[in-house]
């Protein structure tokens, strides 16, 4: 069913509140395309091959790598916490990263986890486009009071000596989480260890998968 | 702005939900949102503060009510209407009934894409010293521009140590109103659970923020 049609039939089914205004913004951001592509603000195909490279040039599977070099190679893994832009950029098999990166490392006695509880700012190269939950109101409110309670909502527990280090995202700097190296990956290749770093592990709202477990 | 986008430690929120296998986009109409705002951006009719700003100004029950991407549609119309790239003669009209106004970067093309895919850079040359360095105590002033800032209401008067120096870098609260990219010192700052929500908080949290060095004074 076209938006539009969809819109003046909602008219008259009141109950369907949602469907309506979603229809709504449908027309007013086709309305919006056209008026930029008239006035030659855009080229056209210009938004669809925006669209095509955030479907298909950034993602976890970035950062996933990222991780895997850092558990396999120490020296990597330094010069990642040193300067993470610019290690990542040696890295000639991941998407470019903007600069300002900031890795920061898991640890035994630390937990890190990253937030913007302004927006939304997030490592998109490396991770992909945040989820729904990271930008929501729940995550942003709560994450720098209750980070425990946070990670409840996830199924996450930590020790409760753990530290625990939130970052809020306030500026152009980005940050990504170094989660700590399961166990029992011994003489793992890059790639299977690459295949055990979750989004949410990189986030700090999760744990990397371990070897044999359901993904 | 002492906008309700500013949420560190509010209650009542609830839950969070992840949402298990969640796609890129939920609809179509949120891809291209996304898209004209990149692009209108790489374009030059405003900086990503700017960008914030508009989204930040929304009314308060339309800001909550809003998904992301509806946010961002509504916040990227009223830019565009109030920069004069966009009339709301064109908006009504559904097409463009009024001229174009020139880009500051031309209008976007196919061959800026690639371009776009890696996040700006915003550090700059700095014009005076450092204030702070690693290890001194600062506290987060106790300020409230009603226009753009980075500096959360939630660590406004408390008391925090510099981790971290990162350079100058572009100043959103003066990029965001056109008022120059002003660029400022940035630094990691570092507060104690319980400096921040009293004896109750977990005391085993430390939250950071970057925090501008206009945000911060001597402890």
């Amino acid at each position: 069913m076209s938006a539009y049609v969809c819109a003046m039939t909602s008219q008259h089914h009141d109950h369907d509140h949602d469907h309506s205004d979603l229809s709504e913004t449908e027309l007013r951001v086709r309305a919006l395309e056209t008026i930029l592509t008239e006035k030659g603000y855009v080229e056209p195909g210009a938004l669809d091959a925006i669209i095509q490279a955030y479907e298909t040039k950034i993602g976890p599977h970035n950062g996933a790598r990222v991780v895997a070099r850092a558990w396999s190679d120490p020296a990597f893994k330094q010069a990642l916490i040193t300067d993470g832009s610019k290690a990542i950029a040696t890295l000639g098999h991941v998407s470019r990263t903007g600069d300002h990166l900031v890795v920061v490392e898991n640890t035994p006695t630390r937990h890190n986890m990253v937030v913007c509880t302004l927006c939304s700012c997030y490592p998109w190269e490396l991770l992909g486009l945040p989820p729904v939950w990271y930008k929501a109101a729940p995550y942003r409110s709560r994450a720098v009071k209750d980070p425990r309670g946070v990670l409840a909502d996830f199924g996450v527990s930590l020790p409760k000596d753990t530290e625990i280090r939130v970052w809020d995202s306030t500026a152009e700097t980005r940050f990504l989480v170094l989660p700590i190296r399961p166990t029992g990956t011994e003489g793992f290749s890059e790639e299977q260890l690459a295949e055990l770093v979750t989004r949410d592990s990189m986030i700090g709202t999760g744990f990397p998968r371990t070897p044999g477990a359901p993904s | 702005m002492n906008g309700v986008h500013d949420m560190g430690g509010m209650d009542g929120f609830g839950k969070v939900e992840p949402e298990l296998n969640e796609p890129m986009f939920h609809a179509d109409w949120e891809a291209r949102v996304m898209a004209m705002v990149r692009a209108m951006g790489a374009a030059g009719a405003f900086n990503i503060d700017a960008s914030r700003y508009y989204r930040e100004t929304l009314l308060p029950a339309t800001y909550l009510a809003s998904s992301y991407y509806k946010k961002w549609f509504l916040g990227l119309e009223n830019l565009l209407v109030d920069k004069g790239y966009v009339a709301e003669a064109d908006i009504a009209a559904g097409h463009a009934v009024q001229p174009a106004k020139a880009l500051k970067r031309g209008s976007f093309a196919l061959s800026d894409v690639e371009r776009i895919m890696v996040r700006g850079k915003f550090d700059r040359e700095a014009t005076a010293p450092a204030r702070f360095k690693a290890g001194d105590r600062v506290r987060a002033r106790n300020m409230h521009p009603a226009t753009h800032t980075r500096l959360p209401r939630y660590v406004r008067g408390h008391v925090g140590v510099i981790e971290r120096d990162h350079g100058c870098h572009v100043f959103p609260d003066t990029a965001a109103m056109d008022r120059g990219e002003n660029p400022q010192w940035l630094y990691t700052v570092v507060f104690a659970g319980t400096e921040l929500w009293g004896a109750d908080s977990d005391p085993t949290l430390k939250v950071s923020i970057d925090a501008f060095e206009p945000y911060l004074e001597p402890a």
